[in-house]
């Protein structure tokens, strides 16, 4: 069982070095090792992946990769044809395409080169079977063992092709496009980009320019509204869940029930009646002046105080009901021992609930901490449809950001409704690092990664 | 005498909180039966009712076709549920009862990932998918099934995963003994003892497209035909639009709330259920 595995793990550099010579041919001509272990059909596959390969780097790979470096040159328009004498319309190049497809490539390059170590630590695995006089897997086993042994390649091989073709490169994509000058202005078909370096970068963090100006204050914001709406609706979901957990109170699931079914509801849906509610002529304006409380329409959207204010405990109602919901699940597994035992030792209630309850409310919900304070951080749903990022800010960026945008709603507008897909790049870039950067040090420190077996 | 002073007190305040989270669908379902057209009135409750909003939603399709955005988003939520669920429920079992070389790695990157903004790569999927000519017709809805099936959504596999985990061991050790493969094993006994949660991958990826505001609205753009509810009920409000169209946007928003909020209810059951593990004790 031990040598099987051995040959399980073996690296493609151990190949190279200590193989036979048809391993090592196998780097020139991939499934050469197989075809000398009469492997026929796993070395079939092997070759037929790198003439394919060939047959694409020549007809298109090629081009695909100089067209990533220069991202097109001719812009299309009117050029005189010679031999007709007339002036044709040329579309010109498409940079957008260009990087697309160069992106493409070199992803199957990428693909191509994990085939071949593939390739070359099969052949070296067949050639130290078959010295040891062990049995090699014919075609029919090796397929046979994608049901079993080798299930993972199996269940794994859909959701990595879609999670590559949906997030991997989209996301690699939009990183390059962060080092374009892919605006406004220049937009393909018609008008060329080029690659501009840190440009983008520099013009976002600069202190001095309107861009720059918006991005902290943007920024600023961003990181009050998550801390704000992450621990306010922590803090009161926790008040929440505590105080219908009580002994005494009466019809506790009626309560959860009424609590549940607002989170139920579509998030759009509720958050699109509070806009309307609170409008100046909503109907939280109309009842407050027939109560007769106030003379004038509060200004709920409109001043940006206001709004932001208006905001954060629109997100309570949201928010608070999804805290208690998970509190609620904690405090059921709370185990009664801990409880029985602080009794015998004679802890009162206040006690048990600052030196039990507490701590272990505290110590499992870290990770859902975390993963609210991100989610604030991307909270694009509360923002764009309570204000869209109104009131609008001349000083940002010429208006094109509002005082309650997120970085979020910030770069959405960027990209949709004015076409700056390279600073848009940039603010995915930033909002990622700040994100990872704040998960990353938060569960190292709670060490969530590390128990992952301890329940098995 | 002070404990039940204390508890009047304390269910005076969750009467309070019920009214305040119960307002606004109160609220929503009160304005859906208003007769005056517009969406500020002078007064606060109606001055005539009726159910004129629901009956013209399903038959005036003229502006704003419901009937089809609510087939379209029911078609949608219907495929990529069954896409998103299978490759769920493959990742998170792989991840919890097989044991092999890149498992480490790819447990890794799928957090790391998980940490970008899911429309960081939207924007460029809209992008690519324009490149491709996926975003004419009904293309889009092709392409909205595939992003919601295959896109960041199918990193959320740690409940299920969570879940898998509390299988004991001894029931694979033993199957193996007696000949069963690992598919066998997967779906002969694995699936069948995680009923609660494959329901609730199975409610989760459904409810999904119908909340979606933000998916839908990049990538269907603004051709009517193909909305979603989401981005439909969304341009009812519009300015130009509101006035004509308010009541029959809360009509609209009560039909798409009952249902789904009916499913959100069964979906925590099911949550509760996978929670308490697969072998109960």
């Amino acid at each position: 069982m031990k040598r099987t595995n051995d040959a399980d793990n073996l690296s493609f550099r151990a190949a190279l070095v200590h193989g036979d010579s048809a391993t090592k041919l196998s780097a020139l001509v991939m499934g050469a090792g197989n075809f000398a272990h009469k492997q026929i059909g796993k070395g079939l596959l092997y070759l037929a992946c790198e003439v394919c390969f060939i047959l694409y780097m020549v007809l298109l790979g090629g081009g695909f990769l100089h067209g990533l470096v220069t991202l097109g040159t001719s812009t299309g328009g009117e050029v005189f044809n010679e031999e007709t004498q007339v002036y044709e319309y040329t579309s010109g190049d498409n940079s957008m395409l260009f990087l697309l497809y160069g992106v493409i490539t070199l992803f199957v390059i990428f693909f191509f080169l994990f085939a071949w170590a593939d390739n070359l630590r099969s052949a070296y695995k067949s050639e130290l079977l078959a010295k040891q006089g062990r049995h090699l897997n014919t075609f029919a086993e090796d397929v046979k063992s994608l049901f079993d042994q080798n299930i993972h390649k199996f269940l794994l091989s859909g959701p990595v092709i879609s999670v590559f073709a949906f997030t991997i490169i989209p996301i690699f994509f939009m990183a390059l496009v962060a080092f374009t000058n892919y605006d406004q202005k220049h937009q393909p078909p018609g008008s060329l980009f080029h690659w501009v370096g840190l440009k983008n970068f520099a013009a976002l963090l600069s202190t001095s320019s309107g861009l720059g100006y918006a991005f902290w204050h943007v920024l600023g914001w961003t990181l009050i509204w998550a801390v704000f709406a992450t621990f306010l609706n922590y803090f009161f979901g926790i008040i929440l869940a505590l105080v219908i957990d009580r002994k005494d109170t009466k019809l506790k699931s009626l309560w959860r029930f009424i609590f549940v079914l607002s989170i139920a509801v579509p998030q759009f849906v509720s958050l699109l009646i509070m806009r309307t509610m609170l409008q100046p002529e909503g109907s939280i304006n109309i009842l407050l002046k027939n109560l007769g409380l106030i003379d004038h329409a509060l200004p709920f959207w409109t001043n940006a105080t206001w709004a932001r204010v208006t905001i954060i405990i629109v997100n309570l109602w949201v928010g608070i009901p999804f805290t208690m919901l998970q509190v609620t699940g904690i405090l059921m597994n709370i185990p009664k021992e801990l409880y029985e035992a602080a009794e015998m030792d004679g802890a009162g209630p206040v006690t048990i609930f600052f030196k039990i309850t507490m701590p272990y409310i505290l110590f499992v919900t870290t990770p859902y901490l975390i993963t609210s304070f991100i989610g604030n951080i991307n909270n694009f749903n509360v923002i764009y449809l309570l204000t869209g990022g109104a009131p609008a800010s001349l000083a940002y960026n010429n208006g094109t950001a509002g005082k309650t945008d997120l970085l979020v709603t910030w770069l959405y507008k960027l990209s949709m409704d004015y076409q700056n897909y390279n600073y848009a790049a940039v603010i995915s870039i930033l909002v990622f690092i700040l994100s990872a950067t704040f998960s990353l040090v938060a569960l190292k420190r709670s060490k969530v990664l590390d128990n992952e077996e301890a329940f098995q | 005498m002070r404990r039940l002073i204390k508890n009047i007190l304390v269910h005076i305040l969750l009467v309070v909180l019920s009214l305040i989270w119960l307002f606004p669908l109160a609220w929503v379902i009160m304005i859906s039966l208003r007769a005056e057209k517009g969406s500020y009135t002078t007064t606060f409750l109606p001055k005539h009712w009726t159910f004129k909003n629901y009956t013209r939603l399903f038959s005036e399709t003229a502006v704003f076709d419901f009937p089809r955005w609510f087939g379209n988003t029911l078609i949608v939520a219907l495929c990529s549920c069954i896409l998103a669920t299978f490759f769920i429920v493959s990742i998170a079992y792989v991840m919890s009862r097989l044991r092999f070389k890149s498992r480490k790695l790819l447990l890794n990157i799928c957090l790391i990932l998980g940490m970008f903004p899911g429309f960081m790569a939207m924007i460029a999927i809209y992008y690519i998918l324009k490149g491709m000519g996926l975003t004419t017709g009904v293309l889009k809805l092709v392409s909205l099934i595939l992003v919601y099936a295959g896109g960041a959504g199918i990193l959320n596999f740690y409940v299920a995963k969570g879940f898998f985990d509390t299988i004991p061991k001894e029931l694979d050790e033993a199957a193996r003994i007696d000949g069963a493969t690992k598919m066998q094993i997967f779906t002969k006994i694995t699936i069948p003892l995680s009923k609660p949660i494959i329901v609730y991958t199975i409610l989760t990826a459904f409810i999904g497209p119908w909340c979606d505001f933000i998916f839908s609205k990049v990538i269907i753009g603004t051709d009517a035909k193909y909305y979603t509810v989401a981005i439909g009920l969304w341009n009812m409000l519009q300015k130009e639009n509101v006035y004509q169209f308010y009541t029959r946007f809360a009509s609209g928003a009560v039909c798409i709330s009952i249902p789904i909020a009916i499913l959100y209810i069964f979906m925590q059951k099911y949550y509760t259920d996978g929670l308490t593990g697969a072998v109960k004790g």
